[in-house]
């Protein structure tokens, strides 16, 4: 079995007070929320990381509200909600049904009672060369992300292209979600689809010490559909090899495209997002399906970086993008 | 009704409740004062040589008590007494990535991880064969430098070729109806115990080396750890504990087990060795991949003329079971049906990479796939329903098969039979909605072989029996419960002829001080062979009681019988006692109840007298028959198994639960290996597109998916709904006519689900594992053709 290395665990119960303690420790501090990302990555020395900052007894990281504001209502969700309870809310499932969905296909049931939604969001990067033991990396002689200077992916690539594969981001790109952080040097929002880059070093817009505090998620209105599709080898336990979120933004008076976009996930370190603007007047139908499957599959290549075959993921892609489709498309009919 | 008692009668694992509380212990659960913990330092690169070795700065580490090297355990061992071509560490050459190098003891697990990185070793690179073919070719890379007799090199990388032909093939494809030709490809699987081997090791102040070890083969483990350590035999003590599956992933010494004996024997502590998940991958052992070219000559009625096989089995860098595993890939495939004549030619090459070794149905799953799918496209050919052809090719009891192994009974036609009736066959297939459909498979298996490992003339099994005046039983056996049931299995047997509860026989299993050896839990042996030794034992025991009761009631010894925690008056059922009773009045009478029952196999006009022609060769073989039904989705090329019926011949179900458990516990791995698991090496290299470049340093023989996430084994949501079904043909070898149950009922799972997948879209994958992408591939090619 594989040993965590000793360790130092913080258990702050204010934001305040995990923030001081990681400016305190610096990069020798990392946070920790469900841990079910962060203790395999540290068992595998991926990470290295001698004090923990346990984000469990923040109350303010914590809770599920709706909130009306101009023109609709938001959906406030704390970073530390677990995955399960997420997938389980009646407010959620009456909301945003998608998200609740999202939520309940993560991993297995048991990472889901731990992992957070932060955390998800949070998740590092994978790749086939970096997430093994550390024979197999020395083996290897390392990679852009572990100890060497070479991609096996992209040979000759300048730039880690470790992929991100959460379940939950395409989906909250596609419904337009903003994520409020807190730092040393203050609060800031930034826009969940602005918040990651294509460095698989270094991924997401999070400065140092700051940390998710909370999710807002505007309701969408009852003309936007939405869906969102995961294929995996199998039912449970593994991680999305695609993930894609549809939206598509209908005219409240008729059954025709105004606007929308599709947001792509593992590919690389950061999510794809194609406007729908092109589209707009189309009908929703099997035409439609098989143009927007195209336009995923065309602007979009899956690398060999997580473990499956990437010329197959494509396809896969298209096909989950029509079926996406076809969903919306029958719930307008029944 | 039944004649028996407690056998054929559902109930449950007589430790059961201890597994299901969490009280049972495993080996991982033993501590032991002073206890402490070895880790083994793994070679990075996949073949070289080892220049040197510096365990100084290890050594210096505070808690760190001793360090080992190759050369402190210089003696080759093997499985297999014609093969020894391991070191417990290396001290030439490494040979695949993970191969063992050095082991440490020192006082915790943290202390020993850091001195195993510490230990400094200079490798030279040697080229590295990670192609058996290319393996094959090669006559200057060398893994194994072995010589001939005469002292010159062996210049190749053969593992072992076996070479086997019967009756005349050219003559049966001359003037053949059909001849089916094809190229089948076995992809390579584990066994995926969720206990990962540990072993802790005592040398005690009397001089007595104690190993508890996760194995199920104590006894062969015994003769390595004393060959090995250079200790005689009577000094060393073997205990296996409850294990955590094994699936003959466990069949063999590792590494782990005589480092950590020497340890103990070097600090005088007790130390213990647990394996990470990847090393469980990396000792591995499991089913060879296998590159098969069948030919199959048939007639217009769909009779079997001739088959023609040529194997390539990629063995890995060690020989492990490799011998039999190349027997097996052509000598078991000589049943269920009658071959008018075959011929096989299977070579095993080195490579470097893991070992491959015996995985639940050694040898002959891979082969199954390959004649079941032949079997199928003839079926198509020639317009016979794939059942019908089966049968048209049975065998009959008493029959010799064509490589002469003597079948003593034979249930495989109602195997046939029941599958047919559960699935709908006849109702259903052809009329299911698109994109679903049915297939067929059969196959056989063996209860045992009739030849240990090494020569001997000793019994393959022994048990010793004890009865108590409080009416209870104990049973001693070496035999290795390894999740099967073995124990139940023999606490059944003994509470059958004794007349006691289930619950009231004790059985102590697998500790080579204590219980009298059995050679193991491989070839699906148990059962036929300690069933035997423990029903004789319990026999001879049942007659001294009922002498004793019988001279007690002043009747006939044939007039008492043992049932139910009594001994009963036949002639007159209301005279009656309780067991114990009747226990005492037979201790009084012969002092001390202990007896001994063992079990040798037949051995004439079993097999032929060809060479080899004992390898494979069984007491009692069992049968086997699935049908499988599949939906495919034409778009996504995404394949769902739907149900598997599997119907098996096991003689008679001794504890029939526990035989479907078997059955289910069979199809699952077999559906699992046909559609997701696969262990598999990186490919030697990836450009962007995927497709192969020339190898980078080190990157060749990389274990690709050494954790639980990467290694796919199906979820309870990805599992088919099973239905099992008893067919029972008793023979006339088998204890009661049981037959085994642990391993054939595997076979049959992947190509009924690839015969399934033709049935519903029209396209056959003939390379394993059944993915996604390989039937999309072949449904555009299909479309792209019209």
């Amino acid at each position: 079995m594989l040993r965590l290395r000793p360790l130092t665990l913080h258990r702050p119960t204010s934001l305040a007070e995990a923030i001081a303690l990681k400016s305190e420790y610096g990069t020798d501090a990392t946070y920790f929320a469900g841990g079910t990302d962060l203790l395999p990555n540290l068992k595998l020395l991926q990470v290295d990381a001698q004090v923990l900052i346990a984000l469990a007894d923040v109350a303010e990281l914590r809770g599920i509200e709706a909130v009306d504001d101009d023109g609709g209502s938001t959906l406030h969700l704390g970073a530390a909600t677990r995955l399960s309870t997420l997938a389980a809310d009646p407010v959620v499932r009456s909301l945003v049904p998608s998200l609740a969905d999202a939520a309940g296909r993560v991993a297995s049931p048991q990472v889901r009672n731990m992992a957070t939604l932060g955390g998800n969001l949070c998740l590092d990067t994978r790749c086939r060369y970096i997430n093994q033991s550390q024979l197999f990396r020395d083996a290897l002689g390392g990679c852009l992300k572990s100890h060497g200077k070479e991609c096996h992916v992209v040979p000759g690539g300048q730039g880690c292209v470790a992929a991100l594969s959460t379940d939950t981001a395409p989906l909250l790109i596609a419904l337009g979600a903003e994520l409020d952080l807190l730092g040393p040097d203050g609060p800031r929002s930034v826009p969940l689809g602005r918040f990651y880059s294509t460095d698989g070093l270094a991924h997401t817009d999070l400065r140092p010490g700051e940390i998710v505090v909370r999710v807002r998620v505007p309701v969408p209105a009852a003309s936007t559909h939405v869906r969102n599709r995961k294929w995996a080898v199998r039912k449970s336990i593994d991680f999305p090899l695609v993930a894609v979120a549809v939206r598509l933004d209908l005219d409240p008076a008729a059954p025709v495209l105004t606007g929308g976009r599709i947001v792509v996930g593992v590919l690389g370190p950061r999510p794809r997002q194609l406007p729908l603007d092109r589209f707009a007047g189309a009908s929703i139908d099997e035409a439609l399906a098989l143009q927007l499957g195209d336009l995923a599959f065309d602007r979009s290549r899956p690398l060999p970086n997580v473990p499956y075959d990437a010329d197959y993921r494509r396809e896969r892609l298209r096909v989950e993008v029509r079926r996406a489709v076809r969903d919306i498309a029958a719930s307008l009919e029944g | 009704m039944s004649e028996f008692r407690v056998l054929g009668r559902h109930h449950r694992k007589i430790d059961a409740m201890d597994r299901m509380t969490g009280v049972e212990r495993y080996t991982d659960d033993l501590t032991l004062p002073r206890m402490l913990h070895c880790k083994i330092l793994r070679a990075p690169i996949a073949h070289g040589r080892i220049l040197g070795i510096d365990t100084s700065a290890a050594l210096a580490i505070p808690g760190v008590e001793a360090v080992i090297t190759g050369a402190d355990l210089p003696t080759p061992y093997g499985i297999i007494p014609w093969t020894p071509d391991e070191h417990a560490l290396c001290f030439d050459k490494v040979r695949y990535v993970g191969d063992a190098v050095a082991a440490v003891a020192a006082v915790d697990e943290e202390t020993a991880n850091a001195a195993v990185a510490a230990i400094e070793v200079r490798y030279e690179k040697l080229p590295v064969l990670d192609d058996p073919h290319a393996a094959l070719a090669d006559h200057a890379t060398l893994i194994h430098e072995r010589r001939k007799p005469d002292g010159s090199l062996v210049t190749n990388n053969i593992s072992k070729r076996v070479e086997l032909s019967f009756g005349d093939l050219d003559a049966a494809f001359a003037d053949a109806e059909l001849v089916v030709e094809a190229d089948y490809r076995f992809h390579g699987t584990t066994h995926t115990p969720i206990e990962p081997h540990c072993a802790l090791a005592h040398a005690d102040a009397r001089g007595i080396l104690t190993i508890w070890s996760a194995t199920q083969v104590p006894h062969y483990l015994h003769r390595e750890l004393a060959k090995v350590l250079g200790l005689p035999r009577n000094r060393i003590r073997v205990i296996q504990p409850a294990l955590g599956g094994a699936f003959g992933g466990k069949s063999e010494p590792f590494d782990l087990e005589f480092c950590a004996a020497l340890l103990s024997l070097r600090t005088g502590r007790p130390v213990k060795c647990l394996y990470t998940r990847e090393e469980v991958f990396l000792a591995h052992r499991g089913r060879h991949p296998f590159d098969m070219h069948y030919r199959t000559a048939f007639d217009r009625d769909g009779t079997i003329r001739g088959v023609d096989a040529r194997t390539v089995l990629d063995g890995g860098a060690y020989s492990s079971f490799g011998l039999v595993t190349t027997y097996y890939s052509g000598q078991l495939l000589c049943s269920p049906y009658r071959f008018g004549a075959y011929r096989f030619d299977s070579r095993r090459a080195y490579t470097n990479k893991p070992a491959c070794g015996p995985k639940r149905g050694h040898g002959s799953v891979q082969p199954r796939f390959a004649i079941e799918v032949q079997l199928d496209k003839a079926a198509v050919a020639l317009g016979i329903d794939p059942i019908e052809l089966r049968r048209r090719n049975a065998l009959t009891v008493g029959e010799r098969t064509i490589n002469e192994f003597a079948i003593g009974s034979y249930g495989f036609l109602d195997c046939l039979a029941e599958v047919e009736r559960a699935s709908g066959w006849t109702e259903r297939r052809g009329k299911l909605p698109r994109g679903r459909g049915l297939g067929v498979a059969g196959s056989t298996y063996i209860s045992g072989t009739n030849y240990c490992i090494y020569p001997t003339d000793l019994p393959q099994s022994g048990v010793q029996i004890c009865l108590d005046r409080s009416g209870r039983v104990r049973v001693f056996s070496g035999t290795s419960d390894i999740g099967q049931g073995s124990s139940t299995m023999l606490a059944a047997v003994a509470a059958e002829e004794l007349g006691v509860a289930l619950e009231d026989v004790r059985v102590l299993a697998a500790d080579t001080d204590l219980t009298p050896v059995d050679l193991g839990a491989y070839s699906s042996r148990i059962t036929l062979m300690a069933g035997h030794a423990c029903q004789r034992a319990a026999k001879d025991l049942a007659f001294k009681v009922r002498s004793a009761v019988a001279t007690a009631w002043d009747c006939d010894r044939s007039d008492v019988v043992l049932a139910e925690g009594q001994a009963m008056r036949l002639s007159a059922p209301e005279t009656a006692m309780p067991i114990a009773e009747a226990f005492v009045l037979a201790e009084v009478e012969f002092g001390t109840l202990g007896a001994t029952g063992s079990y040798q196999t037949p051995r004439e006009g079993v097999h032929g007298d060809y060479r080899g022609a004992t390898i494979g060769a069984s007491p009692a073989y069992s049968f086997t028959a699935h049908v499988a039904e599949v939906e495919v989705d034409e778009e996504t090329g995404e394949v769902q198994v739907l149900q598997i019926w599997a119907a098996h011949d096991c003689g008679r179900a001794l504890s029939p639960t526990l035989v479907k458990a078997q059955i289910e516990g069979s199809v699952y791995m077999g559906a699992a290996e046909a559609v997701m698991e696969h262990h598999h090496t990186m490919p030697s290299g990836l450009r962007a597109d995927g497709k192969r470049r020339d190898p980078g340093p080190g990157v060749a023989g990389l274990l690709a998916n050494s954790s639980l996430l990467d290694y796919r084994i199906p979820t309870a949501l990805d599992t088919p709904d099973i239905t099992a079904i008893i067919v029972e043909h008793p023979d006339p070898n088998g204890p009661y006519g049981a037959k085994e149950a642990g391993e054939g009922p595997l076979h049959p799972a992947i190509p009924a689900i690839a015969n399934a997948i033709f049935d519903a879209v029209g396209v056959r994958i003939d390379a394993l594992p059944i993915t996604p992408e390989k039937v999309l591939a072949a449904l555009r090619a299909r479309t792209e053709a019209r």
